[in-house]
């Protein structure tokens, strides 16, 4: 597969022009294995190779991934690597993966398998806003189909078998990305965070490091897979998640209220330092992003469209941002070409910076 | 804060999980964190790492000494995984595994999940022959009483659904 062609489309989740609001994204994944093989982890290099070979060919077939295109993680550089994974199509482990794994997706990314990850299969659907029914049918559709060509681990008891316990049973992991600027600037954030790993469900950021969430960005998922049927898990998890809405747009509404300065200043900054950086870190790109997209929603910023934050949010991550520039570069590097793409991209939306943009 | 694994090093990883409604903390640091599979990226699990190694070393080392001491090792018949492998890793070797350490489960399962039983999706496959399964072993039992009672003309006929249920296993095996 052509990655040069993969970093030219908006990513699966991006991919709706719509009022996402709140919600960035939703996406599940299904961890599943075959009866016949042990799982990747205990497997040799030799049975995983194999298994790949085997199943690929089946995997391309499957209805709901045509038209599939298939990745072997032997075959990719660091860069192609940091694509996929800045793409959500693959995960941190199985980027470190080799020969014996291998990803196969739709063109449009909005359906996945990784093959020989932690689990033989762990198939992913993907899709933009709060939409986690749309979600589920999709993969569970997929699933189904998957499951015509291939003997699953399975056990009447424990449900589906998982290389880890902590996946068993539906092995079920629904996610949402939410972007909470409201929250994080009322100082309202850690409560909430708190109160969510309290009722077993899991937080992180959109890849920050530790609890800090880059750009005000966070993932929630369930954290428990067996006991529970699909639709419950789901269906608890977008309750939460609404009610997390709730709060997020209460507190919008009370920072343009009591704070309305505040907010137009810290909107007004992200947009002056984006437009004329010329050093921007991958986590201060993010942050100010989160700006602009703050000010976009509550109607502040009337030149900037969501679009333009959605791509920048992809293009300065560092995978997206060497394949851009078709060369591996070093991190102090990236920082200058970072900002030289974001101060282009937004001279093209402000009047009066066109000649910004042909300057670049 | 030092680190619980290594209790060496500061802390800089810190963890809270509410596991059967108490809260667990931990504090490891950055090294002893990675080596036992924690991303910091990734979604982070209290259970993940008293999995792994939520032992300290010592008492570990001292667990499985004493478990090779006392006779050989429980081992998956299929894919030789040992109980030690299981302890270090956290990951199973094959779906058999689950059979061969079934004893390990509940308190696993207990920790981390709603119940110990699957109420989900069932492959349309598995299906059949789960339910087959269940259908042969209660056929049997029902054989077993008719023969006991010599009520041989019931017997006779639940012989004949005893085999036609185990054709539908063997087809759904296949299938």
């Amino acid at each position: 597969v052509n990655i040069e062609e993969l970093i030219r489309q908006p990513g699966a989740w991006l991919d709706i022009e719509h009022d996402s609001g709140v919600v960035v994204s939703s996406r599940i994944r299904l961890a599943r294995n075959l009866q016949k093989c042990a799982f990747p982890g205990w497997a040799g290099a030799e049975e995983c190779e194999k298994l790949w070979q085997e199943l690929r060919p089946v995997l391309m077939e499957i209805p709901s991934l045509r038209p599939a295109e298939f990745v072997a993680m032997a075959e990719l550089d660091e860069i192609d690597k940091a694509i996929l994974f800045e793409r959500h199509l693959i995960s941190r482990d199985h980027a470190e993966k080799g020969k014996g794994s291998g990803l196969v997706f739709r063109k449009d990314e909005g359906v996945s398998v990784m093959v020989n990850e932690e689990d033989h299969l762990r198939l992913q659907s993907m899709r933009p806003g709060l939409d986690l029914r749309a979600t589920w049918a999709a993969i569970d559709q997929m699933d189904s189909e998957i499951e015509q060509k291939v003997d699953y681990a399975f056990s009447g008891r424990l449900g589906y078998l998982t290389a880890c316990p902590t996946n068993v049973g539906t092995g079920l992991r629904a996610s949402v990305m939410l972007h909470l600027p409201g929250l994080a600037l009322m100082n309202e954030i850690n409560p909430i965070m708190k109160g969510l790993t309290k009722i077993g469900l899991a937080v992180r950021g959109l890849g920050g490091e530790g609890t800090e969430a880059t750009g005000n960005m966070y993932q929630i998922s369930n954290q428990m897979t067996l006991g529970e049927d699909e639709a419950t898990i789901i269906g608890n998890l977008e309750q939460i998640v609404q009610e997390i809405i709730e709060h997020e747009r209460n507190a919008r509404s009370r920072l343009m209220e009591k704070k309305e300065i505040v907010v137009r200043d810290h909107v007004g900054r992200a947009l002056g330092v984006l437009s004329n950086a010329y050093i921007l870190s991958s986590k201060e790109a993010l942050d100010l992003l989160s700006g602009l997209r703050l000010g976009i929603d509550l109607g502040i910023l009337k030149n900037v469209g969501r679009r333009t934050v959605d791509e920048l949010t992809l293009v300065t991550q560092p995978g997206h941002l060497q394949r851009l520039e078709s060369r591996a570069l070093k991190p102090k590097d990236r920082d200058r070409v970072r900002a030289s793409e974001v101060r282009s991209r937004l001279a093209g939306q402000i009047p009066g910076r066109e000649q910004d943009r042909e300057k670049k | 804060m030092t680190c619980e694994i290594c209790k060496e090093r500061e802390s800089s990883v810190h963890l809270t999980q509410v596991i059967d409604g108490k809260v667990k903390k931990m504090h490891l640091c950055e090294e002893c964190a990675a080596k036992s599979g924690i991303d910091v990226n990734g979604p982070l699990s209290i259970t993940d790492i008293l999995l792994g190694m939520g032992v300290p070393k010592q008492a570990a080392e001292a667990a499985a000494s004493s478990a090779e001491s006392s006779g050989p090792e429980r081992t998956c018949p299929r894919c030789h995984m040992r109980r030690s492998d299981f302890k270090k890793g956290g990951r199973f070797g094959c779906a058999d595994c689950y059979e061969a350490f079934a004893d390990e489960l509940p308190p696993l399962l207990k920790q981390m999940h709603r119940s110990d039983h699957h109420t989900g999706k069932i492959p349309a496959g598995a299906g059949l022959r789960v339910k087959a399964s269940a259908d042969l072993s209660a056929l049997q039992a029902q054989l077993k009483k008719a023969i006991t009672g010599e009520k041989f003309e019931e017997a006779a006929r639940l012989r004949d659904q005893i085999e036609s249920a185990r054709a539908k296993i063997r087809a759904g095996g296949a299938a």
